[in-house]
């Protein structure tokens, strides 16, 4: 079941076109890595499918009973979150402020439900640690619990191995991989490494001004972008 | 007569209970946002309010106008919306809009005071204005009751939507895109910062407000390491300095507003310090 089509997408800044004719579907239970250079519309594609921007041009549709506040997002670190004192409990746990509504506080259900996010995750046992004491690869996880709280449906993640080392690395994409294999979540993600994007993924974008490619990864690694792309950044 | 005897001889009057309770209320609903404005970068924004509420309250005396709330109010949360909608993608961005509203409504607010003088004494007005005056203990009843008001607006308000202020602060970008409206919450806040600087002015004069709003929380920030707990050491750490300020004041009769702003940067200075050693 297609969870999100794009018809003819057009991204950019102030009526200034970066990618134009973007068309793809991400069905239910895919696994979308969307790579490309520097520049060329990666983050700004990640906004609009966020709903947090309004694409140039073209549409942007939901289905299989997706809502637009049932998208999780793990973003890269800000500046504000590297001395923010709160608790990895409490970052969890906010994750599942879109299920509030005008309700001031949280229910028991949503506190379980933080509970069950960070056991899922590996962290229940950082729960009371303080969350800019934690190490990258830690604090990753804690954000990736908050978005399994906000959905577990279509999660999108945005370059979420940048600054971990190896060992974190691997893990951070084994727990992503496990969540779409066993717990049947949608993952869009966007990264550099295509090594990792073709070990894991199930489909693959490459964007730059025109999509260059959309398609399952086994096509991909077939096509002349791909040979360009992969021995290009070999070279650099 | 020793210090004991001199507080308890002005406890008994009327109109210092209702300052020191008056001021405590003031503390604590200023220490409350601080953490969520410091966190967000916007501690200038509290500064800037401040100055654009000395420049109504120019204003509201040249007008004569009997209650000067009714002007002091409406502008400065006018200019917290303005401001926090300017934040991102106006010409003259963030931290310069706020500099350039602030030393405007300064300098305009100082040359109408001396321009239309409602005292002979416009210096004196001027600065009472700024660093706070002994305005806070001749409150009359209608003072009392409006900060009664206000401050039990900005508490509910705070417990109400603390889990949207905390989600918006620590990550607006997740927050909007799982649906929570973080613009809305931006501007909510930005109002009651605003009506918390126009009440806080009665305490510590407007230069200093923000001093009230920002110490608490940047203390708390060094011990604590929750959300939660820096928020409840800020209000608890605010209501003690307010309090220690306006006895000390008592005693010794300096001003009220330097001396709360004194008692919170030495307070400030132990839990930095504690904060080194813990680590």
């Amino acid at each position: 079941m297609p969870q999100m089509i794009c018809k003819d997408v057009s991204l950019g800044y102030d009526g200034n076109a970066i990618v134009n004719n973007l068309n793809f579907t991400v069905n239910t239970g895919d696994y979308l890595c969307v790579v490309g250079e520097n520049g060329t519309g990666k983050s700004t594609l990640i906004k609009t499918l966020l709903g947090l921007k309004a694409p140039l041009k073209g549409s942007i549709e939901l289905g299989d009973g997706l809502k637009a506040n049932e998208i999780g997002y793990l973003p890269q670190q800000t500046m504000v979150q590297k001395d923010f004192p709160a608790s990895v409990k409490e970052i969890v746990l906010s994750g599942a402020l879109n299920k509030t509504g005008f309700r001031p506080f949280y229910t028991k259900q949503e506190k379980e439900l933080a509970q069950s996010s960070m056991e899922r995750l590996g962290i229940q046992a950082l729960s009371k640690r303080c969350y800019r004491e934690l190490s990258g690869g830690q604090q990753q996880r804690v954000l990736l619990a908050r978005a399994l709280c906000a959905t577990r449906k279509l999660l999108v993640l945005d370059e979420p191995v940048a600054g971990l080392d190896p060992k974190a690395t691997t893990e951070m994409y084994e727990l992503i991989y496990d969540l779409n294999k066993n717990g049947n979540t949608t993952i869009i993600m966007v990264s550099h490494d295509i090594s990792a994007a073709m070990k894991y993924a199930s489909h693959i974008l490459h964007v730059s001004r025109e999509p260059l490619y959309f398609g399952t990864k086994e096509g991909y690694l077939n096509s002349d972008v791909a040979k360009m792309f992969i021995t290009g950044e070999v070279k650099e | 007569m020793n210090i004991a005897d001199k507080l308890s001889m002005y406890f008994q009057y009327d109109f210092v209970k209702n300052a020191l309770v008056v001021g405590i209320l003031i503390a604590l609903c200023s220490s409350l946002f601080g953490a969520t404005l410091v966190l967000k970068r916007f501690s200038f924004i509290g500064d800037g309010l401040s100055h654009v509420a000395f420049g109504s309250m120019a204003i509201a005396a040249i007008l004569k106008f009997t209650n000067n709330m009714l002007i002091i109010l409406p502008l400065t949360v006018l200019s917290a919306v303005v401001l926090l909608s300017l934040g991102q993608n106006a010409k003259i961005k963030g931290d310069a809009a706020v500099a350039m509203i602030s030393v405007s409504s300064l300098g305009l607010g100082y040359m109408l005071m001396n321009i239309f003088p409602t005292s002979s004494n416009v210096s004196g007005d001027v600065c009472s204005t700024l660093f706070g005056s002994t305005s806070i203990l001749t409150l009359t009843k209608t003072d009392v009751v409006l900060c009664f008001m206000l401050s039990g607006a900005v508490i509910v308000f705070f417990l109400l939507f603390y889990n949207k202020i905390f989600s918006v602060t620590f990550d607006e970008s997740f927050a909007r895109a799982t649906g929570i409206r973080a613009g809305l919450y931006n501007i909510l806040v930005a109002v009651i910062v605003a009506v918390i600087i126009v009440v806080a002015m009665n305490l510590v004069g407007s230069l200093l407000t923000s001093a009230l709003i920002i110490f608490p929380a940047l203390s708390a920030m060094r011990v604590f390491k929750s959300f939660k707990s820096v928020i409840i050491c800020s209000a608890i750490t605010s209501v003690l300095c307010a309090a220690a300020g306006i006895i000390l004041h008592l005693i010794t009769a300096t001003p009220i507003g330097s001396t709360i702003v004194a008692a919170n940067l030495a307070v400030f200075a132990v839990f930095f310090i504690s904060g080194k050693i813990r680590r």
